[in-house]
C-alpha cells in the first residue's frame, strides 16, 4: 500500500536535495530517450550545456531568452505569494509592449533617456491597468482571478493582431509596398533603443539590469515593509488579515496591479531591448507569460531565485534553438526541455508530501469481510 | 438523518434530489424515470403534509421548503428511524408548527423520530419521551408529559460542584462599552442578533451565556467590527463607532479573542513573532514609517512570550505548530499588549486542557483587575459562574435576561438559555 501524506515539517536539506535529485533523474530519463533515438547522450548534454552557457556568444543569447522570463517570473511570484493567482502575465506583457511602443513612436526625436524612461513607465502602467480588471473583480465581486486574468490574455492577443494585421493603426508600418504585403509594426526610433553593456563579450541588456534591481526591491518590499507584512498575512489567512484591521480588498488590488506592472515592464523591455517594433508573432509565440509561472513556481516565489531560474531556463531555451538541425529534430529538443521541467516541478511534491510504503496486516481480514 | 445544514444539490429539482443516493428499483436503472419519481414524491408529500413542488429547483426554495425536501428524501427511502438535528433552527414559527404536524404523522405511521433541540417548549410540544444529554453523556430520560421546562432545565445544566468564584465586590469604574439596540445579520443573511443592549463597566466581567448558535458569535464579531451592525449603536467610553470596521474597533481600544483561534486569531503559516505584532505592526516600535523593524519585533515577541509563558522553541516557529493553549496565550499576549479598554473573549477556553483553561481564566481576571471591561461569551455555565460579575443570557439573538452572578441560580440560567419563560 502506497500512501502520500503531507509533511508536517519540511526539513531544510530537502530544499537542496530535491531539486538536485530532480535534475539528475531528468537527465537519466533524457539518456533513455536519446539512446532510443540513436543519439549519443553525453555528447548531446555537452552540446546542450555549451550552447546555453559556454560557447562564444551563448551567454548573450541566453540573456535574450532570460530577460523576459525574469519579468514574468517576478510578476507571477509577487501575486502568488499572496495566494493571488495572476495567470495574466502573458496579456499584461502584451499591453506593456503596446504601451511602450506607442510612447516610443509618439516621443520620436526627444532625448533618448527621456524616451526610455517614458517607455518603462508606460509599459508598467499598461500592464497594471490590464491587471486591475481581474483585480477589481476579485477584490469587490469575489470573481475567480485565475479565469478572468487568463481570459484577458486571449483578448489582448487578438487586439495585438488587430493592431498590426487587421487595421491601419498608428503602430503598423504602412510606408512601403513590402509592408503592405507583409504587415509588421513600425520600426521604433533610435532614441527608443535601450542601452546594453558588453562585459567580457557578453551583452547585458538594460532590461536584465532593471529586472535584477526590481528583484532586490521586491525582496525588500516583501520582507521589510508593512505592505509586505500585510500581503503575507492576507495570503496566509484573509480572515486573520481582516481581524487585524487590514484593508484586504485594497491590498488585493494593489498586488494585482504591481504584478501586472512588472509583466508590462517586461513588454516594454521587449520593444526597447530586443525587437524594436511591436511584433505580434514573436510575442505571442514565445509564451513568456506562461513560462514565467513555471519560473516563479520553481523559484518558490523568492525574487532572487526567480532571476536565477529564469537565467537557467533561458539557457535551456536558447540551447534548444542551437541544438535543433538536420540531425537533431526540433521535437526531440522539446522532449528534453519538457523532461527537465516535468521532473523539476514533480520534485516539488516530495518537498511538501512524503510517500509511505506500508504493508497492511488487516488486508486478509478485510477481503474476507 | 436530516442534517441541520442541508445536503441538497441546488441546481437539481426536488424529485432529483429525493432519488439521489437511492439504489432500489427506479434508482437502479440507467434511465431516470422522471415522471414516476415525481408522482411518488408528490404522493408522499401529500400524505405527510409536506407541501413542495417536485419539479421546483432547490435554489428556488425557502429554507423551510428545503427542509421538507430533506425529510421527503428520508421518507422516500422508507426510513424507519428519522433523526432531525435542530430542525426548527431555520424555520418561522408557522413553519415549525407545520413540521410538528408532519412529525406526528410520521410517528402515527409507526416511524421513530429522534428530534434534537435545545428549545424546551418545542420538546414539550412534539415529544413523547425526552432524553437529556450533558457533556456527551445521557443524564436522564423522562416522559414529556410529566416534564416541566423547569425540571428539564435543571437536568440540562446539572448541579456541578461550585468552582472557585470571584469573591468580593470589585471596584467598578465608569462605563467603557455600551450597546444600544444592536442588531446584526448572520452568515445566511437572517437576523442573528436582535436588539441587544448591554453595558460594561471598567473592571467588570460581563458574561454572555447561551446555547451555541443563539447569536453570541455574531454579537462578538459585531462589537469587534468584523460584522456590520444593522441596527443600534456601539459606544466605547461614550464615543460612538461606525461599526463594521475592525481597524476602527482596534483603534477605539476593543481587544478581541475570537472563537476561531487558528485562521482568525492568528495567521497559522506565519511565525509567532509576526502574529504577536499582527495588530501593532503599524506603530513604532514594530515599524517606522513604511518599514518593519524586524529586530524590534523579535525582541517584543520574545519578551511577551516570556511574560505570558508561551512554550515554543522560539519566535520564528510557525504559529500552526503551537498547541491550543500556547496559541491562546499568543492571542491573549497580543490583545493585552495593545492596552485595551474593552476585551471581548469568545469561547476562549474551547478545546483547551485543564491547565490551559486555568491560565486563560487567570488572565481574564487579571485584565478585569487592571480596569479592562471584559465581555466573556461562553456556553459553559461553570466557567461563567467562576468568572463573571454579571450574566446576560442570549436566546435566539436576544438578551432574554440579565442576572447578578452572585445571586443567579443555575436552574434559572438554564431556563433562560433554553427559552423558558422569564422566571420572576
Amino acid at each position: 500500500m502506497i500512501r502520500i501524506e503531507r509533511r508536517l515539517e519540511q526539513p531544510r536539506w530537502l530544499f537542496v536535495a530535491v531539486p538536485v535529485l530532480s535534475i539528475v533523474i531528468a537527465f537519466l530519463f533524457a539518456t533513455v530517450v536519446l539512446l532510443a533515438t540513436h543519439h549519443p547522450p553525453l555528447h548531446t548534454f555537452r552540446r546542450l550545456f555549451d550552447a546555453a552557457f559556454l560557447d562564444n556568444g551563448a551567454l548573450t543569447e541566453t540573456f535574450v531568452s532570460a530577460t523576459p522570463l525574469m519579468f514574468t517570473g517576478l510578476a507571477a511570484a509577487v501575486a502568488f505569494r499572496m495566494n493571488l493567482f495572476n495567470i495574466g502575465g502573458e496579456g499584461q506583457l502584451y499591453t506593456g509592449a503596446i504601451a511602450g511602443a506607442t510612447v516610443a513612436l509618439l516621443l520620436a526625436g526627444a532625448p533618448s533617456p527621456l524616451v526610455i524612461a517614458a517607455m518603462i513607465l508606460a509599459g508598467a502602467a499598461g500592464g497594471a491597468l490590464l491587471a486591475a480588471i481581474p483585480g477589481i473583480l476579485r477584490a469587490f465581486f469575489s470573481t475567480n482571478e485565475i479565469i478572468t486574468s487568463l481570459m484577458l490574455n486571449y483578448v489582448v492577443a487578438l487586439f495585438l493582431d488587430y493592431l498590426i494585421f487587421d487595421s491601419h493603426s498608428y503602430l503598423r508600418d504602412t510606408s512601403g509596398f513590402e509592408a503592405s504585403v507583409f504587415p509588421q509594426g513600425k520600426t521604433l526610433p533610435d532614441e527608443a533603443t535601450w542601452p546594453s553593456w558588453t562585459i567580457h563579450g557578453v551583452v547585458v541588456p538594460l532590461g536584465a539590469v532593471v529586472a535584477v534591481v526590481l528583484a532586490c526591491a521586491l525582496w525588500g518590499l516583501y520582507s521589510r515593509t508593512r505592505f509586505g507584512f500585510e500581503v503575507k498575512v492576507i495570503g496566509d489567512s484573509a480572515r486573520a488579515g481582516r481581524y487585524a484591521g487590514m484593508r484586504t480588498r485594497r491590498k488585493i488590488l494593489a498586488v494585482m496591479c504591481l504584478s501586472g506592472a512588472i509583466a508590462g515592464l517586461g513588454g516594454a523591455s521587449q520593444d526597447g531591448d530586443f525587437r524594436h517594433q511591436l511584433d505580434p508573432r514573436g510575442l505571442t509565440q514565445a509564451n513568456y507569460g506562461y513560462a514565467g509561472i513555471v519560473v516563479a513556481a520553481l523559484a518558490r516565489y523568492n525574487p532572487f531565485a526567480v532571476v536565477l531560474i529564469a537565467f537557467l531556463l533561458g539557457g535551456l531555451q536558447n540551447a534548444g534553438f542551437t541544438l535543433q538541425g538536420a540531425d537533431f529534430p526540433n521535437g526531440l529538443v522539446g522532449v528534453l526541455q519538457g523532461l527537465i521541467l516535468f521532473c523539476a516541478l514533480g520534485g516539488e511534491l516530495f518537498v511538501r508530501y512524503r510517500v509511505r510504503f506500508d504493508r497492511r496486516q488487516t488486508t486478509t481480514a478485510e477481503s474476507a469481510a | 438523518m436530516v442534517h441541520q445544514h442541508f445536503r441538497l444539490v441546488s441546481p437539481f429539482t426536488v424529485a432529483e434530489n429525493v432519488v439521489l443516493g437511492d439504489h432500489r428499483d427506479i434508482g437502479r436503472s440507467f434511465l431516470l424515470h422522471t415522471r414516476a419519481i415525481e408522482r411518488r414524491v408528490a404522493e408522499l408529500a401529500a400524505r405527510y403534509g409536506l407541501a413542495v413542488d417536485p419539479r421546483a429547483r432547490i435554489w428556488q426554495l425557502s429554507l423551510g421548503e428545503q427542509q421538507r425536501v430533506e425529510i421527503l428524501k428520508a421518507l422516500y427511502q422508507d426510513a424507519r428511524v428519522l433523526i432531525l438535528d435542530e430542525p426548527t433552527a431555520v424555520l418561522t414559527p408557522q413553519e415549525a408548527d407545520a413540521l410538528f404536524g408532519t412529525i406526528r404523522a410520521m410517528a402515527d405511521d409507526g416511524r421513530t423520530v429522534i428530534f434534537i433541540s435545545h428549545k424546551l417548549h418545542e420538546v414539550k410540544a412534539v415529544a413523547d419521551r425526552v432524553t437529556i444529554l450533558r457533556r456527551g453523556r445521557s443524564v436522564a430520560t423522562v416522559p414529556a408529559a410529566d416534564a416541566t421546562p423547569r425540571s428539564l432545565a435543571a437536568l440540562m445544566v446539572g448541579r456541578e460542584i461550585e468552582l472557585g468564584r470571584r469573591n468580593g465586590k470589585h471596584a467598578v469604574g465608569e462605563v467603557c462599552l455600551q450597546l444600544d439596540g444592536v442588531g446584526a445579520d448572520g452568515d445566511r443573511g437572517v437576523a442573528a442578533v436582535r436588539d441587544v443592549s448591554l453595558t460594561v463597566r471598567a473592571g467588570e466581567i460581563v458574561a454572555v451565556a447561551g446555547v451555541a448558535g443563539n447569536g453570541q458569535r455574531e454579537l462578538a464579531e459585531t462589537i469587534a467590527g468584523m460584522r456590520a451592525p444593522t441596527h443600534g449603536t456601539i459606544r466605547v467610553r461614550g464615543r460612538q463607532l461606525d461599526g463594521g470596521d475592525p481597524r476602527e474597533a482596534i483603534r477605539a481600544g476593543i481587544a478581541y479573542v475570537p472563537e476561531d483561534r487558528l485562521g482568525t486569531g492568528v495567521a497559522p503559516g506565519l511565525s509567532v513573532a509576526s502574529n504577536v505584532v499582527l495588530k501593532s505592526y503599524r506603530r513604532p516600535p514594530a515599524s517606522r514609517g513604511p518599514f518593519l523593524m524586524l529586530r524590534a519585533i523579535r525582541e517584543l515577541a520574545q519578551s511577551l512570550m516570556q511574560r505570558y509563558d508561551v512554550r515554543t522553541s522560539g519566535p520564528d516557529v510557525p504559529a500552526r505548530h503551537l498547541s491550543g493553549g500556547n496559541l491562546q496565550k499568543v492571542v491573549l499576549a497580543r490583545e493585552f499588549s495593545g492596552d485595551p479598554i474593552v476585551l471581548v473573549a469568545a469561547s476562549p477556553t474551547r478545546g483547551l486542557d485543564v491547565a490551559g483553561i486555568e491560565v486563560v481564566h487567570s488572565y481574564l481576571r487579571g485584565a478585569a483587575e487592571s480596569g479592562v471591561g471584559v465581555v466573556l461569551l461562553s456556553e459553559d455555565l461553570d466557567e461563567i459562574r467562576a468568572l463573571a460579575d454579571r450574566i446576560a443570557v442570549m436566546f435566539e439573538g436576544e438578551v432574554v435576561g440579565e442576572r447578578d452572578a452572585q445571586t443567579a441560580t443555575v436552574e434559572e440560567l438554564g431556563l433562560l438559555m433554553a427559552g423558558g419563560e422569564e422566571a420572576g
